[in-house]
């Protein structure tokens, strides 16, 4: 057998000849390839996306909020209707076994300025904990501390997006200050890069204050002592369920809610959320799969099928090949090659299709799609691998054929 | 120039089974044919010629009977090694011409040197020089179908030589071409002779067999009358002495 880029050209020049065939018969291995490119893509994406959102978010987070939940999931209460307080909190840190730690907080919206410059963003009050629990690194300067608590003191720490929005890349802002609902606070540490959170939210597009700062100085003394969100750190990951029940049995309690009323409050585990967003993906992923597949197989039969139209109409050129010497090795690979070609073209297409509708499902769908070289790698091979299985049958016959039968074939 | 043994067979038969009926195409064929001969074969249609030459030039097996192409039993060689010889040692003209269509007229000239693995250089060169031998200088890039009748045949001659054959086999070669295409084909086969090729050619024409030093006549799968096997005889036994 002699395979060289000859024969390839060969390939490439018989297949030009029917250009619309060709296409259209690539068009199945096209359709599988860039399905599996997205699927491959989004299937990392997902087990990434569980991964990162536990990472980000924090050690083993749980999240209370106030308010209860319907069965479908959607929260009733609003921030205005606050059930949960600063010493549920801190009763949770106390008497939860699988909790290590809790902090709590209140967010409100406002106007930034710095300068000429201004900017509306989510100021959130938090406690020093919060920095902890959310494992979450600061780019320059320090959290703020307890100390920085009990005294109410007027400091900040920017979230990186507001920190670029005000400042730009260049300048350092700790030390500098910035009027927030007229009162300045002075800059202390900007927060490391997060992104975005599962649900969209930017989490480096907000301004962290003490939470006695904003209760005292910002937001309304009504509402004293309430908290909108605890922040709670269970012991490992495995023991997030098990915290999960220790909290609503310890604000049950403290709440005085009788067995047949419903929870005033809500707990979100974002494990759960982060394999919820994961599963939506899987779904997705099994019906790109099928596709794929199913693409794969009738673009081979549609290959094989057209090698058969092409081995009958070139009856007699095999016929003179064969004449002139050709073995029938020389025919098998020859129209093997042929739709081997056909479907790494179709192929390569595909690859290129692949990648470009994961970036539109990662622009469109706000699911990140991870795409490796190898991915394409993976499925350039399907194609490569169909272009064989399924040329096999009519190269093989092509090269069965009796030289002079193939000669007198008209 | 004659004397090597070329091409022997011995009481060939050739045997078509249609389901229940047998279509005896060949029965009992015995000649010699001596390197550098130019043989017409000839004879009423479906005589056998067709089959007889098909079987010679290694296209197809005998039911029956031994064929030694240059003291080489070709019963015994797989479908390789027929391909090796076809490329090598025979080189087939066809009534139709039998050219690629989609080829030029140098590639069609080629192909028989892809398959003998000669490097790209040396085959456009060698089926270049083929074809100017032909008298087809200017037309070398042309498709078959821009090409007379006359030059599709050149073109297929220069095929069949380029790879050096001793022996061309020709089945009607001018049966598609006017008288004087025909007679330069003719020509061009009397100066392959002339050089050394054996050549076996099948034609209706009596002025074309005129060519050719011996004719064999065949009549329903027998040699029936072969003018050259008398003058042969004494130069064999000349031979073996
Ligand atoms: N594959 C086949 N199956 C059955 N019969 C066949 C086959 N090939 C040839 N024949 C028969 O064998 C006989 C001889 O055929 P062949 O082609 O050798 O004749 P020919 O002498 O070349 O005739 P022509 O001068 O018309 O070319 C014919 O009767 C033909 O029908
Ligand atoms: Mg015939």
């Amino acid at each position: 057998m002699r395979i060289s880029l000859e024969v390839f050209a060969v390939a490439l020049k018989t297949l030009s000849q029917h250009k619309l065939r060709s296409a259209l018969t690539m068009l199945g291995v096209t359709i599988g390839v860039g399905s599996v490119i997205v699927m491959i893509g989004m299937g990392q994406g997902a087990g990434a996306l569980v991964r990162t959102t536990i990472q980000g978010l924090g050690s083993n987070m749980l999240l209370v909020f106030s308010g209860s939940t319907t069965a479908g999931g959607a929260r009733t209460g609003t921030g205005a209707n606050l059930t949960i307080t600063v010493e549920d909190a801190k009763a949770i840190a106390r008497e939860c076994p699988s909790v290590t730690m809790t902090s709590y907080g209140k967010r409100d919206f406002s106007q930034v300025v710095y300068g000429n410059q201004n900017w509306y963003t989510t100021i959130s009050g938090v406690t020093p904990e919060y920095q902890l629990i959310r494992n979450w690194p600061l780019a320059t300067g320090t959290f703020f501390t307890q100390r920085d608590m009990e005294r109410g003191n007027t400091v900040c720490v920017l979230g990186y997006k507001v920190y670029m929005n005000l400042f730009g890349p260049e300048r350092d802002p700790v030390g500098e200050e910035v009027i927030i609902h007229r009162v300045p606070f002075r800059i202390i540490g900007v927060m490391g890069r997060r992104g975005a959170l599962p649900g969209g939210q930017d989490q480096d597009d907000q301004i962290f204050i003490p939470f006695t700062t904003a209760e005292w100085k910002l937001l309304g003394s009504a509402l004293v002592g309430y908290a909108s969100i605890i922040f709670a750190s269970a012991i490992s990951e495995d023991a997030m369920t098990e915290a999960e029940q220790q909290i609503r049995d310890l604000l049950r309690q403290r709440h005085h809610l009788p067995k047949d009323v419903p929870d005033d409050f809500t707990i979100m585990n974002l494990k759960d959320v982060a394999e919820m967003q994961a599963a939506t993906g899987k779904i997705l992923i099994k019906l790109l799969g099928g596709i794929a597949s199913v693409s794969l197989i009738v673009g081979g039969i549609g290959i094989m099928n057209i090698m058969l139209v092409s081995v009958s109409e070139r009856t007699r050129e095999i016929g003179i090949r064969m004449a002139v010497g050709a073995k029938r090795s020389d025919v098998l690979v020859q129209f093997l090659i042929e739709s081997v070609v056909l479907s790494c073209i179709g192929g390569l297409i595909g690859v290129a299709l692949g990648i470009g509708s994961s970036q539109l499902v990662s622009l469109l769908g706000h699911f990140p799609m991870l795409l490796s070289p190898l991915v394409s790698l993976i499925a350039f091979g399907f194609a490569v691998l169909v272009g064989v299985v399924f040329g096999l049958y009519p190269a093989n016959k092509a090269s069965k054929l009796n030289p002079i039968e193939a000669l007198r074939y008209e | 120039m004659a004397g090597k043994e070329l091409v022997i067979v011995e009481d060939l038969h050739k045997v078509y089974r249609m389901g229940e009926m047998e279509v005896h195409v060949l029965r009992g064929i015995t000649l010699k044919i001596d390197e550098g001969e130019f043989v017409a074969v000839m004879g009423p249609s479906g005589a056998g010629k067709s089959t007889f030459m098909n079987i010679v030039g290694c296209l197809d097996y005998p039911t029956r009977g031994h064929y030694i192409l240059y003291r080489q039993k070709v019963s015994t060689l797989n479908t390789n090694q027929l391909a090796e010889i076809r490329n090598k040692k025979i080189g087939f003209v066809f009534q139709s011409f039998n050219l690629l269509p989609r080829l030029t007229a140098v590639e069609n000239v080629e192909l028989p040197l892809i398959y003998a693995g000669v490097p790209r250089k040396e085959r456009r060169s060698r089926a270049l020089k083929m074809l100017w031998a032909m008298g087809l200088k200017g037309r070398e890039y042309y498709t078959p179908s821009r090409l007379s009748g006359g030059e599709q045949q050149r073109v297929a001659i220069a095929r069949a030589i380029v790879n050096q054959p001793i022996l061309i086999l020709a089945d009607e070669p001018t049966g598609n071409l006017d008288s004087v295409s025909a007679r330069e084909v003719m020509v061009i086969f009397q100066r392959l002779n002339d050089q050394g090729i054996t050549i076996v050619l099948v034609t209706h024409e009596s002025d074309i067999a005129q060519y050719a030093r011996r004719k064999l006549i065949f009549r329903d799968g027998k040699v029936v009358e072969d003018t050259g096997a008398v003058a042969l005889q004494p130069l064999l036994k000349g031979g073996t002495a």
